[in-house]
């Protein structure tokens, strides 16, 4: 079974999800090539040749996939299908606006936010914001997939594989990138991160979650999460939001501050290995998950706990 | 400009669903069904698209049983103009329900269908790009901010580490995300002006499209529970807990 992985970077820096989606392709079969679709990405290429059990890496580079339109990766990868079983691509946001569009073209559904590889037809996904989980078996002729990272460790280094170029699609496409706002910091990206601090509805403004929060999370090392309350109220970034349409994490440490735990949030941090509430309501559904419950004043609470660590 | 908006009845978000003990699913008997949350943003963004004078007629259409017409009857009380219900019992995955998108696209040539990101029963987050694919149009996916440019359609995307701003040669598709806007509450009498308005019924066969799923349920269970832990004291206890764990 031969498997297109389609990596995940910006040019210059191969995403931490590849290895991960490497670990579940290899499930499915084991010649697993990487491509690499980009402008100017020739690092990348190397840095995914390095991900052992890799066959090879495809690199299609060209001003075309500078932003891995799902336009462009439809014309560059549904060519390439002839030659493979199956294709993989991380649940991020550039996988789920790409993937669909290589099935649909390809005629085949698509499995969504792949936690587990049964065998090369049955796969593992969570429903209804993972309160139950689906197993399924497909009957299309070629897969089409997409995975969820916290369900996979990360391949290991010490890979050599070759590098094969490959011709970018010439375009003019209907979709053209006008601008980026990505929000700059110095922290673990969320996904990635070991530890985790979010914060809730409860912070009540953007100066206090910067106040109570941001200082816990640089004692800990710890990346920046927050609720949809939090992220609707203008406390944090969109980006920082975690649960069934945010991002999915499951850290070492996760701890919510002032996040009630709904069932959306809950999605999206209940895999964390140990959790952490800090919240001022006993009956808050937050603690029916949480490792170790605190009942308190998070503005109290929180910078005693700063100070403790 | 013609607008289309695909709206799914779903399980309402407040209800916690139950797997069934046979594990062929989850219970759906008796339990509160509402728009999927993501499609009310889209109708919503549709009227005011309408009411900037930008667009000129709002198409809503559900694929499902009879009782999705009460969903389309919604978007038309929020200030759809006219309803397509293309009725079936039977489950449509995400691939057919493109298909059919795309032969109401077909009949209706809008210049935008506006999709929700995701169903939120099925989180498949697919059938937006997958008719995008299958009408060979742009899309803009993920929107936070919609804004009409000429010919095209400015999207500002929620992307991870950002936004990202592109711009579609129209006809195009978009999908919403939660931030695009905050839908409104129907006001009684335009609940009563909705009951007027019309909504064609149709079905997948007459559209000529194959519905037959190419996914197999194996089982439907529940996930791993935690189990509850304990409440500390105070952040001494909490710190002493963490540092035991090796957390910290
Ligand atoms: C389709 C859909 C998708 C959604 N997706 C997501 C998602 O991805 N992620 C997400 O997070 N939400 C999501 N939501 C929203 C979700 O339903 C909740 O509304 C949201 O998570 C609530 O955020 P919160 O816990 O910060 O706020 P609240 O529910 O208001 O909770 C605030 C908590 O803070 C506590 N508190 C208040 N003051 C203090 C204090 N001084 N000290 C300590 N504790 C205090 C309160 O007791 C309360 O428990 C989604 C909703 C829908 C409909
Ligand atoms: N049965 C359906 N009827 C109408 N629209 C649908 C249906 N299923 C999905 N959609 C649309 O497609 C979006 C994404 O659904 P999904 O790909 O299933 O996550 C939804 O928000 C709807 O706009």
């Amino acid at each position: 079974m031969a498997v297109l992985v389609i990596a995940e970077h910006n040019n210059a820096i191969l995403s931490d999800a590849t290895a991960k989606v490497v670990t579940a392709a290899s499930k499915f079969g084991s010649d697993v090539d990487v491509l690499v679709a980009g402008e100017g990405a020739g690092a990348v290429a190397e840095a995914a040749a390095q991900i052992a059990g890799v066959r090879k890496v495809v690199h299609a580079d060209g001003a075309s996939l500078k932003k891995q339109s799902a336009e462009a990766m439809e014309a560059l990868v549904v060519p390439m299908m002839a030659g493979y079983d199956a294709v993989f691509i991380a649940a991020t946001t550039t996988g789920k606006n790409i993937a669909p569009r290589i099935a649909a073209k390809l005629d085949v559904m698509q499995l969504s936010e792949i936690v587990a590889v049964i065998d090369p037809s049955t796969f593992v996904r969570p429903i209804y914001a993972g309160n139950a989980i689906m197993t399924v078996k497909s009957s299309d002729a070629k897969k089409v997939i997409t995975v969820r990272g916290t369900a996979f460790p990360a391949a290991e280094g010490g890979g050599s594989a070759s590098v094969e170029a490959a011709p970018a699609p010439a375009g003019p496409f209907k979709s053209e990138f006008i601008s980026d706002e990505m929000v700059k910091s110095d922290r673990p990206e969320l996904t990635a991160a070991k530890r985790i601090v979010s914060g809730g509805r409860a912070l009540g403004s953007s100066d206090k979650f910067k106040e109570v929060i941001i200082p816990l999370a640089d004692k800990l090392g710890a990346a920046v999460g927050a609720s949809r309350a939090a992220v609707d109220a203008g406390y944090a970034p969109n980006d920082y939001q975690v649960g069934q349409t945010g991002k999915i994490v499951a850290p070492e440490l996760y701890v919510a501050v002032g996040i009630s735990g709904a069932i959306q949030h809950l999605a999206g941090m209940k895999d964390s290995k140990i959790i952490v509430a800090i919240n001022k309501d006993e009956e808050a559904p937050i603690f029916q998950v949480s490792d170790y419950g605190l009942v308190a004043d998070l503005f109290i609470a929180v910078p005693e706990l700063t100070k403790a660590l | 400009m013609k607008v289309l908006v695909p709206v799914k009845r779903v399980i309402d978000y407040n209800v916690k669903v139950r797997v069934k003990p046979d594990q062929t699913g989850v219970d759906l008997a008796n339990v509160k069904m509402s728009m999927n949350p993501f499609d009310e943003i889209s109708v919503e963004e549709a009227v005011r698209l309408k009411e900037a004078g930008v667009a000129t007629e709002i198409v809503v259409v559900s694929i499902g049983p009879q009782q999705a017409q009460e969903t389309i009857r919604t978007a038309l009380a929020m200030g759809a103009d006219r309803g397509i219900l293309i009725k079936t019992e039977a489950t449509v995955e995400p691939l057919a329900v493109a298909k059919l998108l795309a032969k109401v696209v077909g009949e209706e040539s809008p210049d935008l269908v506006i999709l929700g990101k995701q169903a939120i029963d099925d989180d498949s987050n697919q059938t937006g790009q997958m008719l995008a694919a299958l009408l060979d149009w742009p899309q803009g996916t993920f929107a936070y901010k919609l804004e009409k440019d000429g010919g095209a359609l400015k999207v500002v995307r929620e992307v991870d580490g950002g936004l990202q701003t592109v711009k579609l040669t129209l006809p195009a598709i978009v999908t919403v995300d939660l931030r695009l806007n905050e839908p409104r509450y129907a006001s009684l009498p335009n609940i009563m002006k909705a009951k007027k308005k019309e909504i064609a019924e149709k079905s997948p066969e007459a559209y000529g499209v194959d519905i037959s799923p190419r996914l197999t349920v194996v089982k439907v269970t529940e996930p791993a529970t935690r189990s509850a832990g304990v409440k500390v004291e105070d952040v001494a206890a909490l710190v002493a807990k963490l540092k035991t764990a090796g957390a910290v």
